[in-house]
């Protein structure tokens, strides 16, 4: 699997997976659980396919922490899309019952009821769901560590096996830009401001409006408007998905 | 859907045409919602390609423009476009561009039909900014309303809004007025911060109040204008229909109005605005020739013919109303200039009747088009005698039509030519050579005396030439046989793989001429069924109506004819309103690629009923049939 992996620091991508398609096989190869192995069946885009030809999903999660060790997913949401259309008709949104024990006083989380995450199913519950949308999509997401460190380590407490698949991930094509515009500068070595690149301030620069609300599924098409509008941006639709997926 | 769409929920029903409509289907909407994000200066919508989709601002800005390019509107958060390319059936007519990074709601076709049909507040509005804010107007219907119920006020404005602070003087703003060439000034309070709710101007001054408040009371020239200024505002929201501003202008006594948008003023309605928009219309026009005095003046009123063209065109006329019409004024114009002729030349020595033939007698005149006339004298008519007063009151009533507009017939048929002067029995007589003995050579220029009807004199004498000539056209077989011989000389401009056909010859070289290879074939195949069947009618879609209704084509076949001639004429009808507006001379050409995709298949469509009409002809009336039933 080694062979495969290069981990690199390079302008603006970070090619951490060299070919997913061989990846994507040889995880079908390799995976115990047959949904996973299905999912993996599916596989994904010759990395040389131009962003108009490719479906993306944005996808986002709500997690009652941040320690991927300690917390656990309790919201999902979801929405497909191309280079010119974001579908609402397909978007989904799910409460996960979390693995960790809630604590009976942290009723609200993310104006997430008590109530709603008891009688909501378990993520396997909603796996073959689930895996029925990702399944030979590009996934984008805002912040990568969330969603695929999630996944794969729930999955992994649930089922004995996680989950990896190419991601797209608009906070970190931010932060990349930045870096390339401060190349020039000193600044160059210096981290970017963690802030400036979260969902909210970096809509702002696309001229993207405000929303009020906050869930799984708003976020997902929050981050899916932000990649359609830094596409427009910063690439065209010919640019080779390999460019961006990670 | 998925509740957590609720941000996408709470920003349609906060606008039109959304706000109405009942909370399902604010949710069937959501749920259909396609989301697409633009950045500055792209282009959303192209002229004339197919449109799908409704669409509503969700943030940005887009500019609307026309055909020719100008900037028609600019939409913000909010505001919503693409309502009419989807009910003309899928083609953009109104381009759309982004002038700041965009993100619209897309909504597809079937969701819109569906609201469409089924709530009358989503139908309303979409129609109301259909008919009256693009001010264009596609679908025919509506036949008499009146339209300062319709329109809308801000199709009034013409120039924006000249804005002094209150603190000017007098006569500085007097200067203004006259250097701007306005009637009234709004002025504003620089002290007064404004909030978002404040409209910011604080009153207005007009020549009025300057004439009746400074100059007659001898006032201060360099006080300034917050003394004389009025305080009391009335005032109208852009969106508001004209007649609503009549209403409060009558009301307050006012003759002017500022009108806002968004609180804040667009532009000042002038009384004289309103009055200068309703001149336009066709009924007005038609009254105001019988008031010209000379030909001078019937001369300076028919330039404002072409207004009234435009605008009954831009009011969703149809066809048929447009042909009545423009056929009424030439008709107008002909009695007007016959009453002033004898005015001249004294009270004529034997009675008359002044015909016109052609377009001008089958109502179905346009903008552009020739004088076609000719005179029936009283069989007591004595050429010696009084063929002299015949030939200066032709020559004065052609004459008289030709500075109005209407060109000299090409090809002489005019009643200054004597030999289109003759007496009732002579045109009997010749009439009956036409038909007893017809050589479709002779045919060939005449067809259009066949479609006749008197606008001056002896009316009545028309009425009885049409009856003979259509009781001896109906039993000679042979004539309608020549008749349709002739009907088949000009074809559609189909190629055998059903392309366009360009015309080859001179300065209209590809282009179509819609008249010569569309409506005027048409004219000519109607014309002989009309004939065959005996009907008295002169207007092509009355004449289909009888030829339907004797059951002598197939139902189907008549009514394919009916909408083939309704769209080739609305085509030419709307591309010469397009010429006028736009200052070129209207003509009867085409260019196919000015088309849109929709006309383009429309009139191929068209231009087949045409076709297979003319080969249905070909079969039915050939002269070796022995008998037309």
């Amino acid at each position: 699997m080694n062979n495969f992996i290069v981990k690199k620091s390079k302008k603006y991508v970070n090619n951490e997976i060299l070919n997913w398609s061989a990846f994507l096989r040889l995880k079908k190869m390799k995976s115990q659980d047959t949904r996973l192995k299905y999912f993996y069946q599916q596989g994904t885009y010759n990395e040389e396919t131009p962003l108009s030809d490719i479906q993306f999903l944005a996808l986002d999660f709500e997690t009652t922490g941040l320690d991927v060790d300690q917390n656990s997913i309790i919201s999902i949401g979801l929405v497909p899309f191309t280079l010119s259309k974001i579908f609402c008709k397909d978007s989904k949104h799910w409460y996960i019952r979390p693995q960790d024990k809630l604590e009976e006083n942290t009723v609200i989380i993310h104006g997430i009821t008590h109530s709603d995450l008891t009688e909501a199913p378990s993520l396997e519950g909603i796996l073959v769901e689930l895996l029925d949308h990702l399944k030979g999509k590009v996934i984008v997401v805002h912040y990568r560590n969330i969603e695929r460190e999630f996944l794969h380590n729930n999955l992994y407490n649930l089922i004995g096996e996680g989950i990896i698949f190419p991601v797209i991930d608009t906070m970190q094509i931010e932060a990349d830009l930045k870096q390339i515009k401060n190349w020039s500068l000193r600044k160059w070595f210096s981290k970017p401001n963690v802030e400036s690149i979260r969902l909210a301030n970096s809509r702002k620069r696309y001229n993207l409006p405000e929303y009020s609300a906050h869930n799984a599924l708003i976020d997902a098409i929050a981050t899916a408007e932000l990649l359609q509008a830094q596409i427009k941006y910063h690439f065209s639709p010919d640019t080779q998905i390999k460019k961006l997926w990670i | 859907m998925e509740i957590e769409l609720v941000e996408i929920q709470t920003f349609i029903k906060k606008y039109p045409p959304f706000n109405l409509l009942p909370e399902d289907a604010i949710i069937k909407a959501v749920h259909n919602i396609e989301i697409s994000y633009f950045r500055a200066n792209s282009s959303v919508l192209e002229l004339g390609e197919i449109i799908d989709k409704f669409y509503l601002v969700r943030s940005g800005e887009i500019a609307i423009s026309r055909r020719n390019g100008d900037l028609y509107d600019k939409l913000d958060e909010g505001g919503f476009f693409g309502q009419l390319g989807l009910l003309m059936r899928g083609v953009v007519r109104f381009p759309a561009k982004t002038t700041q990074d965009t993100l619209l709601y897309c909504l597809p076709q079937t969701i819109f039909d569906e609201f469409y049909d089924k709530y009358d507040q989503f139908s309303d509005i979409v129609e109301v900014e259909n008919t009256t804010r693009l001010k264009q107007a596609f679908e025919s219907n509506q036949d008499d309303r009146n339209d300062l119920t319709t329109a809308k006020v801000k199709t009034l404005l013409t120039r924006d809004p000249v804005v002094l602070p209150q603190t000017s003087s007098i006569k500085h703003v007097a200067k203004i007025m006259s250097e701007k060439n306005v009637s009234a000034i709004l002025l504003t309070d620089p002290t007064i911060c404004l909030t978002q709710n404040d409209t910011d101007f604080v009153g207005i001054i007009t020549e009025h109040d300057l004439c009746i408040k400074v100059i007659a009371q001898g006032g201060d020239f360099n006080a300034p204008v917050s003394d004389v200024m009025s305080y009391e505002l009335n005032s109208l929201d852009s969106n508001a229909y004209i007649f609503e501003a009549m209403l409060i202008m009558l009301r307050a006594n006012i003759r002017h109005l500022p009108i806002l948008k968004n609180k804040h003023p667009i532009g000042v309605l002038d009384v004289a605005d309103i009055v200068q928009y309703e001149s336009q219309s066709s009924l007005l026009f038609v009254r105001s020739i019988f008031l010209q005095q000379n030909i001078d003046d019937l001369v300076a009123l028919s330039k404002q013919l072409k207004n009234c063209f435009v605008r009954m065109v831009n009011e969703d006329a149809n066809s048929h109303m447009i042909g009545c019409a423009m056929s009424e004024i030439g008709r107008c114009f002909k009695q007007r200039l016959l009453e002033l002729a004898e005015e001249l030349l004294g009270n004529p020595p034997v009675p008359y009747c002044f015909l016109a033939l052609g377009s001008m007698a089958r109502d179905e005149q346009l903008i552009v088009s020739d004088q076609d006339n000719a005179i029936i004298l009283d069989n007591n008519y004595e050429h010696q005698l009084h063929n002299s007063y015949f030939e200066k009151l032709a020559k004065f009533v052609c004459d008289g039509l030709a500075q109005c507009g209407y060109s000299y017939c090409t090809g002489d048929i005019m009643a200054t030519n004597a030999q289109y002067r003759k007496t009732q029995s002579q045109w009997e007589e010749c009439f009956a050579d036409w038909i007893d003995h017809p050589k479709p050579q002779a045919l060939l220029n005449c067809s259009i005396f066949f479609d006749l009807v008197g606008v001056f004199g002896r009316i009545k004498w028309a009425e009885h030439l049409n009856a003979f000539v259509v009781r001896r056209a109906k039993k000679n077989n042979l004539f309608l046989a020549s008749l349709a011989y002739n009907a088949l000389n000009r074809k559609p401009p189909l190629g055998f793989f059903k392309n366009f056909v360009m015309e080859n010859d001179g300065k209209h070289r590809n282009s179509i001429n819609l008249k010569r290879r569309g409506t005027a074939p048409l004219t000519d195949l109607i014309r002989v069924h009309a004939l065959a069947i005996g009907s008295q009618s002169q207007n092509s879609f009355e004449r289909l109506e009888d030829i339907i209704e004797a059951g002598i084509l197939p139902s189907t076949n008549a009514q394919d004819l009916l909408h083939a001639m309704e769209l080739i004429s609305i085509v030419r009808i709307r591309h010469q309103s397009l010429d006028l507006e736009i200052g070129n001379i209207p003509d009867n050409n085409i260019e196919p690629e000015n088309m849109s995709h929709f006309e383009r298949r429309n009139l191929k469509d068209a231009f087949l009923v045409l076709s297979n009409a003319q080969n249905f002809l070909k079969f039915r009336y050939s002269a070796n049939k022995f008998r037309v039933e």
